[in-house]
Formats: C-alpha cells, structure tokens, sequence
C-alpha cells in the first residue's frame, strides 16, 4: 500500500549539501575569492548593491559567490540581510555637483564647462571576443591625469539658469517618504517612485524605458548628461551639532531633458527625467531617466493612452525582482489541496455537461 | 543564535507588525497596509505568515506549521526549522497543543479553540482583484461596499456553469462588512472560519497587506438564496489510511494504470486517528 512520502527535513538537508557541493565545482579550480569578483566582477556587484539597495562592496561579492552567480538571487540575499540593520538616521543629500567624476559626458551639448570625460566605458569597444583575457596577461596601468579639483557644474544647470528647464520641487529633508518604512500607496509621489526604481530591476526599468522610446507614451528623451564617480554622504547628528562625512560611495546619475509643449499655466520648456543608481550602472541610470519622466505624465498633463510605462500601479507594483521572482517562483511550492479542490470542480461539471448533453 | 533578535524581525518592527495587527481585528475582513519586511525565505513562500507569526510569537509558545494540512511538506519543514532556530520556541505537529498554528491552504480538521492563534499565508489578499486590477480602485469599492461586481461574477458563473466555480479562496463576508479572500483554502473549509474560538490572522507579505478574524466573527461564504453554498470534496470517498469521512482528502496516484487513492490532506488528524484505532485494537 502507498504510504505518504515522509522525510521533507531529510530531503531539504540533502539538497543543500548538493548545493554547497555544486557551487564549489571542480575542487582542482582554486576557490575563488571574494577580492576576485569584487575587483574583477565589478559591475556584477554594483548591479547587486544597486538592486539590493545597500551600498557594501565586500557584502555584495559575498552574496554573488554564495549565489553561484544568480543575480537576482545575490539580490535577495543582500535585501534580507539589509533589512536586520538598525536605521539610524537620514543623510544629507549628496551633493553630485561635487562628485569626483570618472566619466561624464552630455549628448546635448559638444563641450561644456568640466568637458566630456569617457572614463572606462565599453561605448566605443568593438564587440571581439579578446581571447588573450583568456591567458591572463599582465595589464598595463592606464594613463593618469592630474585630479581635477574644481567642482563639475551639472550640464542642465545652464539650461536653468536661462529659465528654459522646468523647475523641480526642493523636497528633501527628514520628511521624506522611506518605501522601506512604509507600504507603497498610490498615488505615489516622486521621491517614493524614484525609490522605488532605483532599486528595481534592470531589465525590467530597460524594457519599459525602451517602450517609451518606441511609441507607447513616447517622449523624446535627450541624455543631457550622464556622470559617474565618487561622492561624499554626510549626516547631521544632533548630539554633536554638525554634521560628519561617514562614507564615499560611487553612483551613476543620468538627467534627461525632455520637450514640453507647455500648458495653460506654464509656458513651453525642458523637462527632467531623473535617474540615480549605485555603482557604475548607466544602463540601468538612463532606463530610471526615462521611466521616471513618463511616469510624469499625468502631473505634467500629456496624452495618456494607456501605455504601461505612464501607469504608476502598473509599474512600481511590478519593477521590483524579489517581489516578482519570489512570487513566480512560489508556483513551485506544493499546491495539491487547490488542485483537488479544482479536480472535483472540473469533473463534476464534466458531469453535468454531459448528461445534459445525454438527454 | 545570537546575531538575531529573538524571532529574527527587530523590536521596532515586530511594534510596527502588532499595531497593523491590532488594527486588523478591530476591523474584521478590513485589508491594513504594513510596510512589509524583506525576509530570509522569497516572497510567496510565506513571508507574511512568517511576519505575522514572529509578531505574535513569545518564548513559551508553542509552534505548528502545516503546508496543504501537511506537517512534513519541505515549505512547512523549512518555517518551522527557522523559528526553532530564530525563537527557540518548541515545535509541534499535535494542532491541539500548539498555541500559534501558521498555515499554507489549510485550516486543521481538529477544532480550534479559545487562545490558539491561527495564521494563514496569504498570495494575493484582495478577493477583487481579479476583476478590477487596480489597487486604487479596490480600495475604493470596498470603502463603498460596493461588491456588485462581486456578485455578478458569481452570477455568471451560475448562468454559465449551474453552480459557483470557485473551489478555493472562496470570497466570504465578515461580520456583513467587508468581502475578504480567506486565502486558497479549498472551499470546503471555510465553514471553519465562522465562529471559530480561535484568533485568525492573516498576512500577506509581497502585497503588504493584513488582515483578521477575531474570535466569534460571522464568516458567510458567498452565495444566493436559490443557490446555498456547498462545502465540498471528493465525493463518497474515505481516508484510506485511517477511514475518516469528515477530513478533506487528497488524491494520490498510485500506479500508471489509473489507480488512485484518497487520505487525509491534514497529518496530524490522520495519524492521530490511527494511534487511536491502534490503541482500542488493542
């Protein structure tokens, strides 16, 4: 006689040894180390620390060894762990006008005070496969030149100061809204959706993003200017009454500008779409960018036809991987006593469908 | 374990947890938003539940965790494990000894009685959703009450089928308020949820929603005059391991030739049927 498959805490012991033992390898391959894919697998860890929203490069390392790889995965392993930590307090806003710059470049003017800096892009690569990686060369040092001290005005300050770039809110301060503090509510507004998207997935914020540039809620969008590199975060602390530098982090920061017919308020100007990301992530930056100012559209009064990247539910309900991945992989779970339930459903319709059908 | 705080969540958010329960059984049915915590297992494998029930959870408690009724399902296996590990609270699987029961699909067959707490895991937590996708459209018909939709969609389902083809996540009414998703339950039981002694929470973690039943609230499933509502199940089968007639059953396949038998979905009122008829047996 069948007896029900007993052992489940068996079975789940052995299938993490099986893990463990697979992640592992080939034992003759040395184990790689955690200093390896965090100086080598660089971006694999800002996409980590930006998608896990916490900024810790060695966590983030951790995280893709122990997932094997899985971004997503590391992901996750980053946001249960981010949300054990005490929340101390809020930052200053960081001010990117006075990041160290590794690359900044503007596709809307030539030249600009600060200049264009293409810093270490894979833009203008030819996609060839290097098989010399393959032997492990030594690498020379790239060319250095003196570190610029002067602060870097941002590109649409210009476009501000001639009164041609929509004015945005001051926001800021204690008061703003934290998505990890409090459930997401709709309407959102822009501070929640921006932290909302930062932390989004890539690949999803790419689609939508490219969405738009398609048709569906277009707006034609110009990089005004896209920079990289290091900043300061600060924080005021009462106790000592004023405020400290706690930590240099690198981000990536993309604003478009974006044509505005005007309405009957406002006369006909540029409009922003922000995007600020950790790490070097400037495709994810500019995907934020541009979903950003379509979700802008009903504040900013434009056609809305119903196209997935102007509809704030659809979007900030859906752009985050854990919640998505976690859900889509739950159908693996056990669903036996639904699935009986709709077993008995379907065959007693049956039934009745078909002796109607007999008289 | 000492790099946790006791049932892994901090003091500050099991404080935010226990305000949305409070708030939940003093309006039954009524869906609260919590922020809703990143966990250690993914989202639609519990993390509400596992939320709720860390809230709820003191050192003296006692802890059972069913998965389709079943103790020894790897998902049930898994929770229970993690708060033996994150509580060091005890563990059972006798429904009738635990004072916190989490549960994945079911509701145990043993009656609950006063000061147990019943917590369900819940995937999608709005009973409207699927008519109407719009958070800020649900919530608004249910401020209104307005659940004509609601019983539209049943109707058709009459005119179409000559019966209600829901079998599980039955939608119910509380207390006449709020139509409310008893989460995939199969339908048969959901008279268990009327008038139960018991504290019913339920916590849905991705979508950030709780809500409750307090003890002795008025569950209606959802039905017509014409056309009552059925509890149902496999019908005219028995347990074949312990013979009970009043367990809902789950259908294994035996062999590849068609054969199949039926045995209680709830383990624990299974085996301890048996080790009863052992002991008159005897």
């Amino acid at each position: 006689m069948y007896v029900a498959v007993k052992g489940g805490e068996r079975a789940i012991e052995n299938a993490h040894a099986w893990l463990d033992d697979a992640r592992r390898g080939d034992r003759d391959v040395p184990d790689l180390m955690l200093d390896q894919i965090r100086e080598q697998l660089t971006l694999a860890v800002d996409r980590v620390m930006a998608e896990g929203a916490l900024y810790d490069p060695d966590l983030a390392a951790l995280a893709l060894k122990q997932a094997r790889g899985d971004v997503i995965e590391a992901v996750f392993l980053i946001r249960a762990f981010r949300t054990t930590l005490p929340r101390f307090g809020t930052s200053e806003p960081v001010d990117t006008g006075a990041m160290q710059i590794i690359r900044r470049i503007s596709a809307t003017y030539k030249d600009a005070p600060g200049g264009q800096v293409l810093g270490p892009t894979f833009d203008y690569t030819h996609r060839l496969l290097d098989f010399s990686l393959a032997q492990s060369p030594d690498i020379a040092a790239a060319p250095e030149a003196e570190i610029s001290t002067s602060s870097v005005p941002h590109i649409l300050s210009h476009l501000d100061a001639e009164g041609l770039m929509q004015r945005e809110n001051a926001g800021g301060g204690p008061d703003v809204p934290d998505l990890t503090r409090a459930p997401l509510e709709f309407p959102a507004d822009r501070s929640l959706r921006l932290q909302a998207l930062t932390r989004g997935d890539e690949g999803f914020l790419l689609s939508l993003a490219y969405s738009t540039q398609r048709g569906y809620g277009r707006n034609h969008a110009f990089v005004g200017e896209l920079r990289i590199g290091h900043v300061r975060v600060s924080a005021f602390l009462p106790e000592l009454g004023f405020e400290i530098e706690f930590a240099e982090i690198m981000i990536t920061e993309c604003e478009s500008v974006n044509q505005f017919q005007g309405s009957k308020t406002e006369p006909a100007q540029f409009t922003r779409g922000y995007g600020l990301v950790f790490g070097q992530s400037e495709r994810k930056a500019i995907s934020m960018a541009l979903v950003d100012r379509a979700l802008r559209a009903r504040e900013l009064g434009e056609d809305m036809a119903g196209a997935p990247a102007q509809d704030e539910e659809f979007v900030l309900s859906h752009c985050d991987n854990i919640q998505s991945s976690g859900f889509l992989e739950h159908i693996k779970l056990p669903h036996y006593v639904d699935f009986q339930a709709e077993l008995e459903l379907i065959r007693k319709l049956r039934r009745s469908a078909m002796s109607e059908a007999a008289e | 374990m000492t790099e946790y705080n006791f049932a892994y969540l901090d003091e500050a958010t099991k404080r935010m947890l226990r305000r949305a329960i409070l708030k939940a059984v003093a309006i039954p049915g009524y869906q609260v938003p919590f922020s809703s915590r990143e966990m250690p297992m993914p989202y639609g494998w519990g993390t509400g539940g596992v939320q709720v029930t860390a809230a709820c959870l003191l050192p003296e408690d006692t802890l059972k965790v069913i998965d389709q009724g079943a103790d020894d399902t790897t998902n049930a296996v898994s929770i229970r494990k993690f708060f033996a590990r994150v509580a060091g609270v005890a563990t059972t699987e006798a429904t009738a000894t635990a004072s916190v029961i989490q549960t994945r699909h079911r509701i145990p067959e043993t009656p609950l009685t006063e000061g147990q707490i019943l917590v369900f895991q819940v995937p999608i937590p709005e009973p409207l959703r699927f008519l109407e996708p719009r958070e800020t459209e649900t919530r608004t018909m249910h401020a209104l009450e307005d659940y004509g939709l609601m019983q539209v969609r049943l109707y058709e389902d009459i005119a179409k089928h000559g019966e209600i083809a829901r079998a599980y996540a039955y939608p119910v009414r509380v207390e006449g308020r709020y139509i409310m998703d008893p989460s995939p339950i199969p339908k048969f039981d959901n008279p268990k949820l009327d008038n139960s002694p018991a504290l019913q929470l339920f916590g849905a973690g991705r979508e950030c929603r709780i809500y409750a039943l307090p003890p002795y609230t008025r569950v209606e499933s959802l039905d017509f005059d014409d056309y009552p509502f059925t509890a149902s199940k496999a019908a005219g089968q028995v347990c074949a391991i312990c013979g009970a007639e009043d367990s809902y059953l789950d259908e294994v396949i035996t062999d590849d030739a068609g054969g199949r038998m039926f045995v209680c979905s709830d383990t624990d009122y299974c085996a301890t049927r048996v080790a009863a008829q052992a002991e008159d047996a005897a």
